[in-house]
């Protein structure tokens, strides 16, 4: 037999953490799910008005994007822990569990609302004016006849829920909770489809066994046998009380470092990890952040220490729309980040992650580019592909008004396919990062910015404002400040998305640690 | 024992009557048969008297007490009641079934198991097949088990609607005798609606016949076959003497 794919293997061991975290996360929420949402479901059937309300709020809910709900739970419940923290002294992490399981718990009541209420409805009149005839409470009719003769459709309800949970609970991972997305997103990120499929069937077949466990236990509660019924609803109780009490503990580990979505930051990431145990001290990191969530978390504690970059604090959160030389970008960034947020800049690690215009050489020296000022000539007959996020971000703004830039079509994608669609012709110019490796690999050509409209971008080392002063830390990520220039960066970053002689995360910050320290 | 004073039923606030006016006096004991076409307000005069329906006037005692003032729900779990199409819970087996009022009445379950045993008897089922779920039950052990969850708290009163239906003539004709009988034996107060003359005139002591939600004359089976002044019931009747008459004939017949 041929061995595996060192690439599944690698995937496996990770395979306890994810699985576990994600079952742990799904779980809970179908039990808060269904714990709120089966009450006010047998509310409902004895309050046509209420019935309305609850099932339209949950359609409204359903129809929210399952990505943003989930990021939108961060902020708010950041703000209720400061409000507690403030008025009790009790604080608790916004990040990770909290949100995932509100939002996830959102989501599965639709079913088992309409399912409940349908069932419930269902039920034939003439069995119910018979329980009433035999001297029957409305409360006895529903828990003796009406729930029991609701079940199979109330079960449907809730094993679609289920299935909907496990599926959507792979988004977990960007507001910073592990579950099995951590394999699809870490995957798509540096094109590793083994990564990403590995992912995708493990949440599948964990969606189909919990499917499966729920038709036993709908058989098992359809014979009635109330001390198991008992027995069931104690298990989920205990396990959702397990569950509770998990994300609460944080980690017993000195740090927590964050991590955007994206190779580089996974790089850097490990790099600063590793850092931090090579000088006795622990470090666990909380990759896949949206760029809101980690900065918000960083501000809020939960994360000690991430890689961001002065262009994006500099037009997202200072709001500014000037720009200047990365000196004078970075002391205005610094001073702002200590004075409004008490936010540490350890120092500019010392290369640049800025947007660029990119196409294929060939392309752009057939058309004559060289410049934005000479693209801005062509620009209307070309495609632009950009990342998720670009065409709405104040700098694209700013750029296109700057050259007076018309495209003739702009189009969205995964950063990881603009390379290829340049590559391929789909696309004419790409929104690439200065220190993707890909730039090198394709030959792509950078286009330069002559009327300097795009901010610097220096990636900077953030921390968090209960890390003031903290001379350990300091101390032990002090070789990395000014030490990485822009060829190491996009070496290490190929290194993790190319396709053949593909390295982990881990091994690429090894090696750029190596390259560092042999300077 | 029943005593049912200028009743009413509206569900149009008073614009039409289901039931209007009605009134009628039960004595203990009694087995007393509502007839009239469907319709004519049999099933909501049943209704009535258990709260099932909620009156919109009138005055409705049983046992002396006015019901308005009970607890509709104790009230009922001392008045047995057979449904129309039997209305057995499909997900509780025939004893669970039988035992179900004495349940809610919190009667201990030594109680329960030796008054289901003791019903099935009654009703003349085999004792096992007090594990049986309804839906492998037969129409006319269906019916049984109707008439015996009915009976389980041992009500002094019962009320039937339609209780014989949807079964052939001669397991229908051996219900009805069996039923008799039991209220014979238990001295129960039976009120059962039926649209079935000859059933009301075999088995009950006096008959009220019901039109359009009144009631047009009430008499036991002899006066109301020897004379009446309404045409209606003339009319309704004519069919069981009819009959009688024929087979009285016929018998003559072969006996001559």
């Amino acid at each position: 037999m041929e061995a595996l794919d060192p690439r599944i293997l690698e995937a496996l061991d990770f395979l306890p953490n994810y699985l576990g975290q994600h079952v742990i996360l799904s779980v809970s929420a179908l039990a808060l799910g269904l714990g709120i949402s089966l009450p006010l479901a047998l509310w409902g059937t004895r309050a046509p008005r209420l019935c309305w309300f609850l099932l339209t709020t949950a359609s409204v809910i359903q129809t929210i994007p399952s990505l943003a709900l989930l990021a939108l739970f961060y902020p708010l419940l950041l703000a209720l822990s400061l409000l507690t923290n403030s008025i009790f002294g009790i604080g608790f992490s916004a990040l990770g569990f909290l949100p995932s399981l509100l939002a996830l718990a959102l989501y599965s009541m639709l079913p088992i609302l309409r399912n409940t209420v349908t069932g419930i409805l269902g039920v034939d009149p003439a069995v119910k004016e018979a329980a009433q005839g035999v001297g029957m409470t409305p409360i006895q009719s529903l828990f003796r006849i009406e729930l029991p003769l609701a079940l199979p459709v109330i079960m449907a309800g809730v094993r679609t829920a289920a299935v909907w949970v496990i599926g959507t609970a792979t988004l977990a991972t960007t507001v910073g909770q592990t579950s099995l997305g951590n394999y699809i997103f870490t995957g798509l990120q540096t094109q590793n489809w083994i990564l990403v499929l590995f992912g995708c069937v493990a949440a599948a077949l964990l969606a189909l066994v919990v499917d499966q466990l729920l038709a036993i236990a709908e058989r098992v509660l359809g014979r009635r046998r109330r001390e198991r019924v008992i027995g069931a609803v104690i298990t989920l109780g205990a396990l959702l009380f397990a569950a509770s009490l998990t994300p609460l503990a944080r980690g017993q580990d000195d740090y927590v470092v964050g991590a955007k979505g994206f190779a580089e930051q996974y790089i850097l990431a490990s790099l600063i990890e590793q850092r931090l145990n090579a000088a006795g001290l622990t470090a666990s990191t909380r990759g896949n952040l949206g760029s809101a969530v980690v900065f918000n978390a960083l501000r809020a504690g939960d994360v000690d220490l991430y890689v961001d970059y002065t262009g994006t604090i500099w037009t997202n959160y200072m709001r500014r729309s000037d720009t200047g030389t990365r000196e004078f970008v970075f002391e205005e960034m610094r001073e702002w980040l200590d004075a409004t947020h008490n936010i540490g800049v350890l120092g500019a690690l010392g290369f640049e992650n800025a947007y660029a215009l990119a196409m294929r050489r060939d392309r752009a020296e057939e058309l004559g580019i060289r410049t934005i000022d000479d693209l801005a000539v062509h620009a209307r007959n070309l495609v632009v592909g950009g990342d998720l996020e670009i065409f709405s971000r104040p700098e694209w703004a700013a750029l296109i008004a700057a050259y007076g830039l018309v495209f003739g079509e702009e189009r969205t994608m995964q950063p990881t396919f603009m390379y290829p669609a340049v590559v391929g012709g789909d696309v004419d110019v790409i929104t690439a990062f200065s220190s993707d490796g890909r730039i090198a690999l394709y030959d792509l050509l950078v286009l330069e910015d002559p009327r300097q409209a795009i901010p610097p971008y220096d990636a900077v080392l953030l921390t968090a404002p209960q890390r003031a002063g903290d001379l350990a830390l300091s101390t032990a990520l002090g070789p990395l400040i000014e030490a990485i220039d822009i060829e190491k960066m996009r070496e290490a970053n190929l290194s993790v998305s190319r396709e053949n002689n593909q390295l982990t995360q881990e091994e690429a910050a090894r090696r750029l640690w190596q390259s560092i320290a042999a300077n | 024992m029943i005593a049912i004073k200028g009743a009413s039923k509206s569900y149009d606030g008073g614009r039409t009557f289901a039931v209007r006016g009605m009134s009628l006096e039960i004595r203990a004991g009694e087995f007393i048969a509502i007839v009239g076409t469907s319709g004519s307000g049999k099933t909501t005069l049943l209704k009535l008297i258990n709260r099932l329906i909620e009156a919109s006037a009138g005055v409705i005692e049983v046992e002396g007490e006015d019901i308005s003032a009970l607890d509709p729900v104790l009230l009922r779990r001392r008045i047995g009641y057979v449904f129309q199409g039997v209305g057995l819970f499909p997900h509780l087996s025939v004893a669970e079934n039988i035992a179900i009022t004495p349940k809610l009445l919190g009667w201990n379950e030594e109680r329960c198991v030796g008054r289901v045993g003791e019903l099935l008897d009654l009703v003349r089922l085999p004792r096992d097949l007090g594990g049986r779920l309804p839906e492998t039950l037969s129409g006319g052990q269906g019916q049984r088990v109707g008439v015996a969850r009915a009976l389980a708290a041992e009500p002094r009163i019962v009320l039937m609607d339609e209780p014989f239906g949807a079964v052939d003539q001669i397991t229908r004709g051996a219900l009805a005798r069996d039923y008799r009988e039991l209220h014979e034996r238990l001295g129960l107060t039976t009120i059962m609606v039926t649209h079935d003359v000859i059933e009301a005139v075999l088995l009950a002591d006096r008959i009220a016949v019901i039109v359009d939600g009144e009631i047009v004359e009430t008499g036991t089976s002899h006066d109301l076959l020897a004379e009446s002044k309404h045409a209606y019931v003339r009319e309704l009747m004519s069919l069981p003497r009819l009959q009688a008459e024929r087979i009285g004939a016929l018998s003559r017949k072969t006996a001559g």
